[in-house]
C-alpha cells in the first residue's frame, strides 16, 4: 500500500495514469448515480416536482457538468473494455501501454462528437 | 523516506491459499461482466436522453412516462439500476478496502455505503414498479399524450 513515506508513485506510466483515472472516474460516476436516482424518484411525488428539480439539468451550469460526466462515463468505459482485454486477451499485458492509447484516441474522437451536440442543446441551435 | 521495493512483474505470481471460486473472485468477475453490460445500457441511456431530439431541454415528466409506459424501458432501467449500483458498489467498497487502513473508519464507511446502496436500489425498482403516468388531479399540461383519452 502506498504511503506518504515510501512514496505514492507505484510505477507511473499508462498503467497507473488508467488506474488512477479509473478509480477518479468511477467514483464520480457512482455519486452521480446516487444523485440521479433520488432526482428521477420525484415521478412518484408530481409532475410538478420532478419538472422543477430536472430542469435544472437544463441550465448551461449543469449542462457543462454533464460534458464532465459523459466525458468520465465515456473513459471508465473504454479503459473498462481494456481492462477486460487485458485480463482475457492472451495479447492484452503485452499490449497494455498501445490499448490505453486507443483508449485516449477513441475518447477524444466520440467527445469531439459529443460536445458540439450538446452545446447546440444547451443553446437552442 | 524509505524507498519501497516493488517485485519484478514477470516473476511469477505467488499464489494464496485460495484456490477456484471464492466471493473475491465472483467479485473480480461480476465487475468485468457487469461492465460489459453496462457499457450498452449506459451508451443506449445517453443517447435517447442526451443526443436524440433536443436533448436534455426536452426531458420533463410526460417525457419520462412516456419511456415508461413501455415494458421495453422499464426493463432497461431497472437492469441499469441494479448493475449500476452493485457494479458501483462494489468499485467504493475497493477504494474503501484500499485507503481505510484503521478497522472502525473501514468498518463504518462500508457500512453507510452497504446502506446507501440497498436504500437507492429499493427506492428506484419501488419507482419504476409502482409509477403511475396519468397521476389523478394532475395538470393536464404536464401529463403525456396516453393520459388524453
Amino acid at each position: 500500500m502506498a504511503s506518504a513515506q515510501s512514496g505514492t508513485l507505484y510505477r507511473g506510466r499508462e498503467g497507473m495514469w488508467s488506474w488512477v483515472a479509473h478509480r477518479i472516474s468511477g467514483m464520480l460516476i457512482f455519486l452521480f448515480l446516487l444523485v440521479h436516482v433520488l432526482d428521477t424518484a420525484l415521478v412518484r411525488v408530481s409532475p410538478e416536482a420532478y419538472n422543477e428539480v430536472i430542469g435544472h439539468y437544463k441550465l448551461v451550469v449543469f449542462g457543462l457538468g454533464e460534458i464532465g460526466l459523459v466525458g468520465a462515463i465515456l473513459f471508465h468505459a473504454l479503459n473498462g473494455l481494456r481492462i477486460i482485454l487485458v485480463d482475457f486477451w492472451s495479447q492484452g499485458t503485452k499490449r497494455q501501454r498501445l490499448l490505453f492509447w486507443v483508449v485516449v484516441a477513441l475518447w477524444v474522437v466520440l467527445m469531439a462528437g459529443f460536445v458540439p451536440r450538446q452545446l447546440m442543446h444547451m443553446f437552442g441551435a | 523516506m524509505t524507498t519501497s521495493t516493488i517485485p519484478d512483474p514477470s516473476t511469477r505470481y505467488r499464489r494464496t491459499g485460495m484456490r477456484g471460486m471464492n466471493t473475491e473472485m465472483l467479485s473480480w468477475l461480476f465487475m468485468r461482466a457487469s461492465g460489459v453490460l453496462l457499457v450498452f445500457l449506459v451508451f443506449g441511456h445517453l443517447f435517447v436522453n442526451l443526443w436524440l431530439g433536443e436533448g436534455v431541454q426536452r426531458i420533463d415528466f410526460a417525457f419520462v412516462a412516456g419511456k415508461w409506459t413501455s415494458p421495453f424501458w422499464q426493463t432497461w432501467d431497472l437492469l441499469m439500476l441494479w448493475l449500476g449500483l452493485i457494479h458501483g458498489g462494489n468499485g467504493v467498497r475497493t477504494i474503501i478496502n484500499d485507503y481505510a487502513h484503521r478497522s472502525t473508519p473501514r468498518i463504518v464507511l462500508k457500512a453507510l455505503l452497504y446502506a446507501a446502496v440497498v436504500i437507492t436500489i429499493v427506492l428506484g425498482t419501488l419507482v419504476i414498479f409502482t409509477f403511475d403516468p396519468c397521476p389523478v388531479g394532475a395538470d393536464p399540461d404536464l401529463l403525456p399524450s396516453i393520459c388524453q383519452s
